[in-house]
């Protein structure tokens, strides 16, 4: 047990943070959530050469052979910068489960475009009526006619679908019923995105599938994929905590500072034993999520079984960026709640992220499983 | 990054897990809450330190055996996972022990330290006074040289494991006129001492948990003061740091955490979605605790004395067991209020006993407030008031 980053992976935080701090700085980012795209291609180019879309991909296909723990602190530390743009979609829903469930050809036909930052990727799974993600739910069809599937559904949610190349569709395979993943083609005629509007100014789409054809070679893996999808949803949610863990800390320390800051009755506010209190209770809550967080990722990274670690810390994260927002928002008095103040950025996506796949409640079911209940 | 044991450290564990085991199937004792401060059992002590698991991380030439705090971890967790009656031993362990390391002479070293670590020598705490609480450096008690001796009288409160403690660790004044932090001096007494007296005092579970102490014109040889003169309360600040280190906070009532999930997975009671959101919700902000613990083992083992990271594990700690004790009583239902002798009682009355006990958990070694102070102006560097 050694809870230390090692020097190597203190160098890729310093190098991470320093390289946000220049390229995503407020207006970036407001500019950004105004976009249509929602991406800088720019900037985009920049990552790439920073090695960063690759960097937990194995070197054959271009990739920097780093573990999933090192995605966390790159995933933090864009967390901390609100970086928008399609990084968690082409890596986390798209490139790592193309590495884990396609077949070698796949995986040399998407991976190197993705690394390279030519091909933006995503994943096509809630459906209407759905609160959460539920993979088991799924109603989407892809009915079988000639040599492929005909797919027919309505997918939500779909984050940076408007950009993106491909999307691993979720769906059910007709008669057989069993849930599949397909490459599909994103900007095929048959293919319908609109934007949605929404809280944390990220772009999340409306997918619409309307008759896309697909052959079986665009099967990822065979079907009968239901536990693979709760394995991608699963990292999917410890990589949104990464991004969290990034957010919180943020706000923790533009708080703390704050409260030194900002005089009343003579004094810094932060010398007044309430507000140290407060302070405090978000400092606990951040560094519970960092090490639930980092916990998860690590078992991840080691490729054990952490269903239990990864609701723990999901469930966790949900509750404690809640009260860590209030508490931010509190301490900094009106001037949070303005458009003035950096705060709304942090806390706007903090509760995106806190419904992004699952909520506290979802995954407090999840460890009751666990636990046997 | 490593959030793992390695294969010696897992074995160690089993090792530890079957002693207890052993211990439980022969009868020797019951798991119960609260049994590392209120399970006085001198022969388990024995047998522990029998196996070299007291003083696990001190010099062998102390009676140590030098290991890591990670081995440490690991004991100490399964000892309080098993409830076992640890309280004889587990003040010289977890804290007087490391501070007559850290500040004592060779002589004390040499005196005492083996002995702690053979189950032989237990100490109780001598700190809190009646009119020193959260202020603890404003305590009273005087310590005067005269010759070879310091002679001490004052009163001390609060003392766990008084009754069987040989030795106190007592904080006294030995400079009136310096700064209120700068003129405390830590002492080694021997509670058999002409002088020392004690009146026992009930706690609101009924346990005789803690002893007020009396010391009269106490006579105390110069070698038993540790560390330097009038260094006292920082010795004490260091002190309380270890105080506050351990899974004691998270685990101390562990039995009943086990037992109210397995009495819900039996009665069915588990199939009720508001119990199991309690009981995971429980699940999640434990997994929390333990983790800000093994957090403060991390820093030990870097070489660091932790200092807001123990105070903000011990906070959050003793919070979470409060609320364990009130879920556990909330599942329970009318039979939480059965007490430990009723007819009827579920869990061995384990609930009612927690949720009286758990009232002092966020009050002893740092209030609550206090700690969060702690994490505020050391943790955060806010300003002081």
């Amino acid at each position: 047990m050694k809870l230390k980053l090692s020097e190597e992976q203190e160098m890729l935080r310093i190098a991470a943070r320093d390289f946000l701090a220049d390229k995503c700085p407020r207006a970036f980012i407001k500019q950004m959530e105004e976009s249509e795209t929602g991406y800088s291609r720019e900037m985009w180019q920049e990552m790439v050469e920073l090695g960063w879309m690759g960097l937990a991909f194995p070197e054959k296909y271009g990739g920097g052979d780093m573990g999933f723990l090192d995605l966390a602190l790159l995933l933090e530390e864009m967390g901390r910068a609100c970086l928008p743009g399609p990084f968690f979609s082409t890596v986390v829903l798209g490139g790592l489960p193309i590495l884990d469930m396609g077949s070698e050809e796949q995986k040399e036909r998407y991976l190197p475009a993705a690394i390279r930052g030519e091909k933006i990727f995503s994943l096509a799974l809630t459906e209407p009526g759905h609160r959460n993600h539920e993979p088991a739910a799924i109603t989407t069809e892809a009915t079988p006619e000639g040599d492929g599937y005909i797919i027919n559904g309505t997918k939500l949610f779909v984050p940076d679908a408007h950009i993106a190349d491909y999307l691993l569709c979720v769906a059910r395979t007709k008669p057989a019923d069993e849930v599949a993943v397909f490459m599909v083609n994103a900007r095929g005629p048959q293919i319908d995105c609109r934007l949605l509007t929404t809280l944390g100014g990220d772009k999340q789409c409306e997918v619409v599938l309307d008759g896309v054809s697909v052959s079986k070679a665009d099967l990822l893996g065979r079907p009968g994929q239901l536990a693979a999808v709760q394995r991608i949803v699963e990292r999917a949610a410890v990589a949104k905590c990464c991004e969290m863990v990034g957010n919180i800390q943020r706000v923790l320390e533009m708080t703390v500072s704050y409260a030194k800051e900002r005089k009343q009755f003579d004094r810094p506010i932060g010398s007044f034993q309430a507000i140290q209190h407060y302070c405090v209770d978000m400092a606990t809550d951040v560094d519970g999520a960092r090490l639930s967080t980092y916990r998860a990722a690590w078992m991840l990274s080691k490729g054990l079984p952490c269903t239990g670690e990864v609701a723990t810390a999901k469930a966790w994260m949900g509750e404690a960026s809640q009260r860590i927002m209030d508490l931010a928002h509190q301490i900094h008095g009106a001037i949070g709640v303005t458009m003035e103040h950096d705060l709304h950025f942090y806390s706007r996506r903090a509760k995106a992220a806190e419904l992004a796949y699952g909520d506290a409640d979802v995954y407090r079911e999840m460890v009751a499983q666990e636990m046997g209940l | 990054m490593d959030f793992g044991f390695t294969e010696d450290q897992e074995r160690f564990r089993q090792e530890v897990r079957s002693f207890l085991e052993d211990e439980i199937r022969r009868g020797e004792w019951e798991p119960a809450c609260d049994a590392w401060i209120q399970g006085f059992d001198p022969e388990f002590t024995k047998r522990v330190a029998q196996r070299g698991w007291i003083g696990l991380t001190w010099p062998p030439e102390y009676g140590g055996q030098g290991r890591s705090h990670v081995d440490r971890l690991i004991l100490t967790e399964e000892m309080l996972r098993y409830g076992a009656p640890a309280a004889c031993h587990w003040f010289g362990d977890r804290q007087v022990g490391g501070a007559i390391l850290s500040f004592g002479s060779e002589e004390l070293k040499k005196e005492f330290l083996p002995r702690i670590a053979g189950g032989e020598a237990y100490f109780g705490l001598g700190m809190s006074e009646p009119g020193a609480g959260s202020d603890l450096a404003s305590l009273q008690t005087r310590a005067v040289e005269d010759g070879d001796y310091y002679v001490i009288n004052g009163q001390k409160t609060w003392t766990s494991c008084a009754y069987f403690a040989h030795y106190i660790d007592v904080y006294a004044r030995t400079d009136p006129e310096a700064p209120k932090h700068r003129g405390i001096s830590e002492f080694i007494v021997d509670a058999g001492s002409t002088g020392v007296s004690r009146i026992p005092m009930t706690d609101i579970t009924g346990t005789e948990a803690w002893s007020d102490l009396f010391f009269d014109n106490v006579r105390v040889h110069k070698k038993y003061l540790i560390g330097e003169k009038n260094r006292g309360f920082y010795q004490v600040l260091h002190q309380l740091d270890y105080e506050r280190s351990g899974m004691e906070r998270i685990m101390g009532n562990y039995p009943l955490f086990e037992a109210i999930v397995q009495y819900c997975r039996e009665s069915k009671l588990s199939r009720d979605p508001v119990i199991r959101s309690k009981l995971a919700r429980l699940q999640v902000e434990f997994e929390v605790g333990r983790l800000l613990g093994y957090r403060v083992t991390s820093v030990m083992e870097e070489g660091r004395t932790p200092n807001w990271e123990s105070a903000m594990s011990k906070a959050y700690s003793t919070e979470f067991e409060k609320r364990l004790a009130n879920v556990a009583m909330e599942i329970l239902g009318l039979y939480g209020q059965l007490m430990p002798e009723s007819r009827l009682v579920p869990l061995r009355g384990m609930a009612p006993h927690s949720y009286l006990g758990s009232k002092g958990y966020s009050l002893q070694a740092g209030t609550t407030e206090i700690l969060k102070n702690i994490v505020a102006l050391r943790g955060l560097g806010l300003p002081g008031s």
